[in-house]
């Protein structure tokens, strides 16, 4: 048994493994009731998934260069997720998507309710700012 | 080798399959946007598939942009959701389509046909008038109060188009004092 077929055989396994990621994440964009859940699918696939697929390629291919640019996508793919993440969970919550019964802890909505509670500093309802005279 | 392939491309086409049926059922804008990015990840896996079992490396730039690609377009897309109404996050019918494209070309026809009646109306309103005023124009010189009248009402345009004309030439006047002063300081 040579170092390659070891390799090949850890990279088929990957391979087999990030795409088994990828069916459970279309499996629960399809099945899961609201948006923030589907979130949550989506994202196994978008990070650990594409991560081992990657790692097999780079298994596959075997040269530095090659790992560079890998490198350079999970890179990419692990800073962009998140902030796509946000944005879309963001305009849900302000479009009205997210369904309050539906969250265990909902800060955010308790943050702006108790905001929306102290008056602004420039409404006409704040104490006037000392002008020093 | 082969059969991880084959697995694996089997697994990715039901996902990519499925985020295809998410991003057609909807229901919101935002649904659709989660689909789509879990689409373009699975393009992404699909070419590293490829690329490892060809064993090629001109491929892997298509991961870097197709990466890229989909970060942008989710974020445009959840920058500009808006609350939508329940009927629009439906795709329509054929038939429902032709039904709203049929109201609204009925809808229009009626506006232009209002718009020739009003037009119609305007006109024959504008002949009656005109008639009027002959009629009234030719019983004028035989009937003394009537012609009292109109002569009167002839005496008031007449005031106030003088009072117009005076106040055009105040208006010239000053028009013509104020370019006066440069020549004289020239």
């Amino acid at each position: 048994m040579t170092a390659d077929v070891v390799l090949d055989v850890a990279a088929g396994t990957f391979l087999v493994a990030g795409a088994f990621l990828s069916l459970v994440a279309g499996v629960g964009i399809v099945r899961f009731p609201d948006l923030l859940a589907r979130m949550h699918a989506g994202t196994k696939l978008q990070v650990l998934g594409l991560l081992l697929l990657l790692l097999a390629l780079g298994l596959r291919l075997r040269s530095w260069g090659v790992a560079g640019l890998l490198l350079l996508v999970i890179a990419f793919q692990m800073l962009t997720a998140p902030v796509a993440a946000h944005m879309v969970a963001r305009a849900g919550y302000r479009t009205g998507k997210v369904q309050a019964e539906s969250l265990e802890f909902d800060e955010l909505t308790d943050d702006t309710e108790r905001h929306d509670g102290e008056a602004p500093l420039d409404s006409p309802d704040a104490p006037p700012p000392n002008t020093g005279n | 080798m082969i059969f991880a392939v084959i697995l694996g491309a089997a697994m990715l086409a039901c996902a990519a399959v499925l985020a295809l049926v998410r991003a057609e059922k909807g229901p919101s804008m935002l649904d659709r946007t989660v689909a789509f990015d879990v689409f373009t990840t699975i393009l992404v896996s699909g070419v590293a598939l490829e690329a490892a079992w060809s064993r090629r490396t001109d491929t892997l730039v298509l991961l870097v942009v197709l990466s890229l690609v989909g970060f942008v377009g989710s974020v445009t897309i959840s920058r500009f959701a808006a609350i939508e109404p329940e009927e629009a996050a439906r795709v329509r019918t054929r038939e429902e389509v032709e039904a709203e494209l049929a109201a609204e070309r009925a809808a229009q026809e009626a506006a232009v046909e209002a718009e020739q009646a009003r037009r119609e109306a305007m006109r024959a309103e504008a002949r009656d008038s005109a008639r009027a005023a002959e009629e009234q124009a030719e019983g004028g010189s035989e009937a003394l109060v009537p012609g009292d009248a109109a002569a009167r009402a002839a005496g008031g345009v007449g005031t106030e188009e003088r009072a117009e004309t005076e106040e055009h030439a105040e208006l010239a006047g000053e028009g013509a004092e104020s370019r006066a002063e440069p020549e004289e300081e020239r």
